[in-house]
């Protein structure tokens, strides 16, 4: 175990470095000066070669890049001779249009990303779970249509289709709910819940149709193996061959598509923060994309692969746990 | 009056829909008409080949095909119960309680998610009401039972962690969980090594004699029937053929079928009849060696298992010991610390230095049990497996450690045949398409490679018009007839054949053995066959090499070492092969027992020599 940690985070360390390399030097190596943008309108050749000083832009690519890295380790300062901005370690980059260290911005949105996956991700476990099982154990019923029918409908549809549907039922017509507005747990957990309600649930029900089908095929793959047959043969109840040995195999490989769905939307559920308007990591990006605020980019980008590294790591010691057969290494 | 029938079948017939939807429906019958009777203590084999019916009938004793969409008419009394009107609830308390089942593939057949003991303990606490501690307690009593070693331990192991041998006695173990009144056993040592099936097959014999239970064994395998039941009933295409005594049925069979099943049971007696063999050699393996990294999970199962003062399997009935869970032999240069941390893992010596040759026209015979490595050394010898150290000539030149483009010429003189005709055909592709590829790859016409692909299909008994088809459409044995053909393609002079026959029944294999003999005559092939039953390896073999442990422990002339082997392995296999008539089958069950008598006391001084 210790040693299946240590060598996953070599390598996720190794793989977040060649990541944050390809970034930096797409990013770049795109057409549009920083400094332009950072200086703003009215910029003059002598004030723009400052801000390209103070920004490091005038340097080689790879020099660049060293000072991106020292700047994660040791922290970093952007000296444009009369003014010093300090960015300190773990620095990021500094986003010179909102002048903020990039890190803070990332952390400040990232309780809205963690919420909105976290909430959700229970919903559609709950959901796309239970529908694949039972339509599963009912095969060839007419439940199992109804749900395959749900199901198409639901992995067809769009977040921002269900989203507005959910806002105009529930908070316009009906008045249930408030139009959603994140609000920090800490500040108000009632408020907290009630507002992501809306969201959480559009979400969840794009998510839960693939966990629904995966379910349901894995269930029915299951059920046909030797092993339940001779828990049948020793007269074991339905419920019992169903629920002690047949959900068990079902849902290993469930594990793995729920790392990828975590890891990803951590890193910013770009559609479904728009479509409620909470500002989270994926709003985020797309701004600093149409802005160039290119050290934002690198940094959120470099956050978002983290995750996803970190959440196949998880799942694989989860794996490991569920399924006796596997082994870490 | 214990004169009672505890299983009571009459006019049995149980026939599946096929073919729902496009081809209309219809029903095939795969048991017609079945009847008979066992009483306590009582043992009948029902015998038949793939597609008789034999399992079908075995299954319809617990009930299993209800709710499967199979009808079944006819009655079925068990213990006194009516399968056909008997509620869910009544059979479920049947099922395993009174008669418990033993499936054919020992792994499948147990959930890898849950430990051995814990889905042992399940059974009895389902039937018996009793608590989870004397459940656990009854699990580890039974596995004691069966002959696992340790059982107390192991009984918190997960199957994976399981020989095949062991695997089956958990199973049996499950069986007898509730002390059934009758023990239905499907082909329960197909899957094994002889000297594992003769294992079983004897726990089988002493649970009958000792707890009374009537036993039900369907084995398509005539073989081991005389040293397993009383009396035995053979089936051909869903109906009894012939019904009677294990001596007078295989004795003095009445029927043709009977007589050419009895027939196809290869014999350890049975000499080749062999022409005589050049001694020109062909290729020839020196100090041949082959290492992988030990799996983790087997380094520490055998890590846990010599513990004090006990040697990896010493426990443990002979023969089954190589694969007790761990196929690490003798795992090389155990490394900890930083090693460890650093992922070197133990190796394990699949191929511990062998040397041996083969000569022109001739078949070499390896046989072994699982895990001694005798795949891994035909595979070298084809050069499919590089060997990690040692020389393979052919033809005096060495190709051991020869590259991909260097060994391309050498490619067609070495061509392999399969175990699995199933997985090593790709099924994306008609088998004619499949045998001509090497053909076509080596600069073959079309028209031309067609043409010789035809000629081949005939050549190994499949109609030529039988170029387009699918490997699904044909049977195991048909399917390996493909495998031959494509290996004889391109004219090789060396054929490895790996198992070719371990997954048939033993008719097809007879016809199997026959064809190579006749391509090898035809062609002036040398053959490697590998094997690990003995007497399909006498029938086929001018010489034999036997194998444990990736090392040869023996190897002469075919006859010499059947007639009269030197090393304790070799006699220890031999005893192990079952034989037809039953007088000897019981005279061989005693010498087994002796045998392993004498191998707890061996065990014993080899673990402490160890320590």
């Amino acid at each position: 175990m210790l040693r299946f940690l240590l060598r996953r985070s070599v390598s996720t360390l190794l793989v977040l470095l060649v990541l944050s390399a390809v970034v930096f030097l797409l990013f770049y190596a795109t057409p549009g000066d920083p400094a332009i943008l950072a200086c703003g309108k009215g910029c003059d050749g002598e004030r723009l070669a400052v801000v390209r000083h103070k920004l490091g832009t005038d340097l080689p690519l790879w020099q660049q890049y060293w000072h991106f890295l020292q700047g994660l380790v040791a922290g970093r300062d952007y000296d444009a001779g009369t003014d010093v901005t300090h960015c300190a370690a773990p620095c990021f980059g500094y986003s010179f249009q909102t002048d903020q260290p990039v890190l803070g911005m990332i952390t400040s949105r990232l309780p809205v990303d963690v919420s909105l996956t976290l909430g959700a991700m229970v919903i559609w476990l709950v959901v796309g779970v239970g529908t694949g099982v039972l339509s599963a154990l009912r095969r060839g019923g007419i439940t199992e249509r109804l749900l395959t029918g749900l199901t198409l409908a639901g992995m067809s549809t769009p977040v921002f289709l269900i989203g507005l549907l959910l806002m105009m039922l529930c908070c316009s017509w009906l008045g249930w709910l408030p139009f959603p507005q994140y609000v920090p747990f800490g500040d108000d957990p009632a408020a907290w819940a009630s507002n992501l309600v809306l969201p959480w649930l559009s979400l969840a029900l794009i998510t839960a149709a693939a966990y629904a089908r995966m379910t349901r095929s894995s269930m029915l793959e299951t059920l046909a193996e030797d092993h339940i047959r001779t828990g049948r043969a020793y007269g074991l109840s339905e419920r019992r061959v169903v629920t002690g040995h047949a959900l068990r195999g079902a849902l290993t490989p469930v594990i793995t598509l729920l790392a990828i769905d975590v890891g990803g939307m951590l890193g910013g559920a770009t559609l479904t923060e728009s479509v409620f308007g909470f500002d989270g990591l994926g709003r985020l990006l797309v701004d600093s994309v149409n802005h160039i605020d290119l050290p934002v980019v690198v940094g959120v980008t470099l956050f978002a692969a983290f995750f996803i590294v970190l959440a196949n790591a998880v799942a694989d010691v989860l794996y490991a746990v569920a399924d006796p057969r596997v082994a870490l290494a | 009056m214990t004169e009672r029938l505890l299983v009571d079948v009459r006019d049995l017939r149980v026939s599946f829909p096929v073919g729902i939807g496009t081809a209309g429906t219809g029903t095939v019958t795969a048991v017609d008409g079945l009847s008979f009777g066992l009483r306590a203590g009582e043992s009948l084999a029902l015998v038949g080949e793939s597609g008789s019916g034999k399992s079908t009938a075995a299954f319809a004793l617990l009930g299993m095909h209800r709710g499967t969409g199979a009808e079944v008419s006819g009655t079925v009394r068990v213990a006194g119960t009516d399968l056909a009107t008997a509620t869910d609830a009544e059979l479920r308390r049947l099922r395993g309680n009174r008669i418990a089942m033993v499936f054919q593939d020992p792994l499948s057949a147990l959930d890898p998610y849950w430990s051995v003991g814990a889905q042992i303990a399940e059974v009895h606490r389902v039937h018996t009401g009793a608590s989870r501690r004397a459940s656990r307690a009854r699990a580890v009593e039974v596995l004691d039972r069966v002959g696992i070693p340790d059982a107390a331990r192991r009984a918190g192991a997960h199957p994976h962690e399981f020989s095949g041998g062991m695997r089956q006695r958990a199973l049996i173990a499950m069986a007898l969980a509730c002390e059934p009144e009758v023990l239905v056993a499907d082909e329960p040592t197909t899957a094994l090594d002889v000297t594992v099936q003769a294992q079983i097959l004897d726990l089988l014999h002493d649970l009958r004699q000792q707890t009374g239970m009537a036993l039900l064994l369907v084995t398509h395998d005539l073989g081991v029937v005389a040293g397993a039941t009383d009396r035995v009933m053979v089936m051909q295409d869903g109906r009894a053929v012939e019904h009677g005594s294990v001596q007078s049925v295989l004795r003095a069979p009445e029927r043709p079928y009977t007589r050419a099943l009895i027939e196809a049971v290869p014999r350890l007696e049975a000499r080749r009849s062999a022409p005589p063999v050049s001694e020109e050699v062909l290729l020839r393996v020196e100090d041949l060696h082959r290492h992988f990294p030990a799996p983790r999970a087997a380094a520490s199962a055998a890590a846990s298992l010599s513990g004090p003062g006990q040697a990896p399997g010493s426990g443990e009935p002979s023969g089954e010991a190589e694969e007790t869970g761990a196929p690490a032999g003798r795992p090389a240069a155990p490394s900890g610390g930083l090693g460890r941390l650093l992922g070197r893992r133990p190796r394990h010596r699949a191929v511990d230095g062998v040397t041996l040759e083969v000569r022109r026209g001739e078949t070499l015979g390896i046989v072994g049990e699982s895990g001694s490595g005798k795949t891994t050394l035909g595979r070298m010898m084809v050069r499919l497996t590089e060997p990690t150290s040692g020389r393979i000539l052919l033809d005096g030149r060495d190709i051991a450690a020869a590259g991909e483009r260097e060994l391309r010429p050498v490619r067609r003189d070495l061509q392999m045949v399969f175990q699995d005709p199933v997985s090593s055909l790709n099924p994306r592709r008609s088998i004619g398409d499949s045998i001509a590829e090497p053909l076509l790859a080596g600069g073959t016409g079309g028209a031309a490679a067609r043409s010789e692909v035809q000629g081949l299909l005939e050549r190994v008994g499949l109609p030529a018009a039988w170029y387009d088809r699918y490997p699904h459409e044909f049977s195991g044995g048909q399917r390996q007839r493909v495998g031959i053909a494509r290996a004889l393609a391109v004219r090789p002079r060396l054929i490895v054949c790996d198992e070719p026959v371990s997954a048939l029944d033993v008719s097809t294999q007879a016809q199997v053995v026959q064809l190579l003999g006749e391509l090898q005559q035809e062609f002036g092939l040398a053959l490697v066959f590998i094997a690990h039953d003995l007497a399909v390896v006498r029938q086929v073999s001018d010489r034999v090499a036997v194998m444990r442990r990736g090392r040869v422990v023996e190897q002469g002339d075919a006859d010499t070492v059947y007639d009269s082997p030197q090393h304790p392995y070799t006699r220890r296999l031999l005893a192990a092969v079952p034989v037809l008539d039953p007088d000897e089958a019981a005279v061989r069950r005693r010498a087994r027992a002796a045998l392993r008598a004498l191998d707890r006391s061996e065990g014993g001084e080899e673990a402490q020599a160890v320590a």
